[in-house]
């Protein structure tokens, strides 16, 4: 395959309170093998090497798994690659000569620190509120003394596997963290552990999302689409049940 | 735990109860529910439309009939308005929300694709919805509380006179002006069901792997039939009824 000749359009933003700007960048001889960081990869060496400041973007693990990286490329988060985080994603989508719009996730909640990366703390505090379970201390049990049902594994499974990277946040035209926290709220509901904190945590955690100033679900299920871990829109059906039997047997939506 | 039960019943109870519909949740199961309330309501409406189809005395009779519900009918009009009102103002809230989320948007939209159910009809529910709103309006005060038979508009039901709602009707779709407009209003409540059907189930946690697609379906093709079916009749009475001689 030949390489590609790109123009890349970048959000640049020297920090969370300055003005950002799109900025226009070529690179070319870019390698259809590389990922889509590598190419980032690419201008920034040259950027260090011009004496500019390289762009800032996220990443840790660049294998699909962390959840740390995470761009909005032509509108799509995590670009146009099915149940692809960003740092999966390769240039082989592209082709010679394209403009690729680089942006960071967009939401109040997630104030930009510096170019592209955002601050995603606002999905600490809400699994704080109640992503965890009580133990007995003491020895560690047999892990298969509880035994649950394959299919009830299956969906605890489904739902765990979020990343927690936004891009359900990014993509939501109501920056909504309906996804994130109906994934947070289903990987325990399927399970007997976690069962005594069950209906505080989806209280609490529904109250922490919406202090954060996330938008309403609308059921455009743009999140769905763009989830690299395909987290399905059932889990916020499964929250919002969660949330309406809790919140009727407290008789408020706190506890 | 007494302690706790005591702070518990002290005042506020009804704050704390509603305030289970003021959480991103909570207003989505209200919004949803009534929804679903006013397509029930539509149905009735269109099937109650239809005995135009049949003449003048079957319109008229069955005008005749729900006014002399008397108290009943009160009962269910403020129902109904109930409906509407929470519709409406919870979907403003939802909305006005949705909207302050991000304050900074992006510079390229872009669509994800399959299995995103976000398409016209999901983005534009605030916008069809208050059309309707607007039109619900003209549309009961042209005819609910329109010339009735003080202004002439009398027709003899079985010995008994009653209001004439079938030649207001029909002298208000000779006006080509009026079946257009109804006819385009019409269209924006089917692209409002489209995505609102399905919706609700989804905002009331009715999702099920199987169920969810037959429900999409049903909300398109309910949607394509409520507008249908509101359509035809003012273009058959456009082209087809003659005006009644007074």
């Amino acid at each position: 395959m030949s390489n590609l000749n790109l123009t890349l359009k970048i959000w640049r933003q020297p920090s969370p309170d300055a003005p950002g700007a799109m900025h226009t960048y070529k690179v070319d001889n870019i390698s259809t093998h590389m990922s889509f960081l590598e190419m980032l990869d690419v201008l920034n060496e040259r950027l260090v090497k011009e004496g500019k400041e390289p762009v800032e973007f996220d990443y840790d693990c660049r294998e699909g798994i962390c959840g740390t990286c995470g761009l909005v490329i032509n509108g799509v988060a995590h670009g146009p690659r099915k149940l692809t985080a960003t740092c999966q994603l390769h240039m082989r989508e592209f082709k010679d000569g394209d403009v690729i719009t680089i942006e960071p996730w967009r939401a109040n909640a997630f104030p930009v620190i510096k170019d592209l990366v955002v601050d995603r703390g606002a999905f600490d505090r809400i699994v704080a509120k109640g992503g965890y379970t009580s133990v007995n201390t003491g020895n560690a049990r047999d892990a298969n003394e509880i035994p649950i049902g394959k299919e009830d594994a299956d969906k605890a499974f489904d739902a765990a596997a979020c990343i927690g990277c936004a891009a359900c946040v990014a993509a939501c035209p109501n920056a909504s963290a309906s996804l994130f926290v109906s994934a947070k709220v289903a990987q325990y509901a399927h399970l007997p552990q976690g069962h005594p904190e069950r209906e505080r945590r989806v209280l609490k955690m529904v109250q922490q999302m919406d202090a954060e100033g996330f938008g309403n679900c609308s059921n455009h299920g743009e999140c769905e689409a763009v989830c690299p871990k395909g987290i399905s829109i059932s889990n916020i059906a499964l929250m919002r049940r969660e949330y309406m039997k809790a919140a009727l047997k407290t008789g408020a939506a706190v506890v | 735990m007494q302690q706790a039960d005591k702070q518990m019943s002290r005042p506020g109870v009804l704050s704390a109860v509603l305030s289970i519909f003021n959480t991103s949740v909570g207003r989505k199961v209200i919004t949803g529910l009534t929804g679903l309330g006013l397509v029930v309501f539509i149905l009735g409406h269109l099937a109650g439309n239809l005995s135009l189809f049949i003449g003048a005395e079957a319109f008229n009779a069955y005008a005749h009939k729900l006014e002399s519900l008397g108290p009943l009918l009160y009962v269910i009009e403020i129902g109904l308005l109930a409906v509407f009102v929470f519709h409406i103002v919870y979907a403003i809230a939802v909305t006005s929300q949705n909207k302050a989320a991000r304050k900074a948007g992006y510079v390229q939209h872009g669509d994800a694709g399959k299995p995103s159910q976000k398409n016209l009809s999901s983005q534009t529910m605030i916008y069809t919805g208050l059309i309707l709103a607007v039109f619900i309006v003209v549309h009961v005060v042209m005819f609910k509380f329109g010339p009735g038979m003080g202004s002439g508009y009398a027709y003899e039901l079985h010995g008994e006179q009653v209001r004439d709602l079938h030649r207001l009707v029909v002298e208000s779709f000779k006006n080509i002006w009026i079946v257009l407009g109804y006819c385009a209003v019409m269209l924006l409540m089917g692209v409002h069901i489209r995505h609102g059907f399905w919706s609700a189930f989804q905002s009331l946690g009715a999702y099920h792997p199987r169920y969810t697609r037959l429900i999409q379906s049903a909300g398109v093709l309910l949607a394509a039939a409520l507008a249908l079916g509101f359509f035809v009749l003012p273009i058959y009475i456009y082209l087809f009824v003659e005006l009644p001689t007074v």
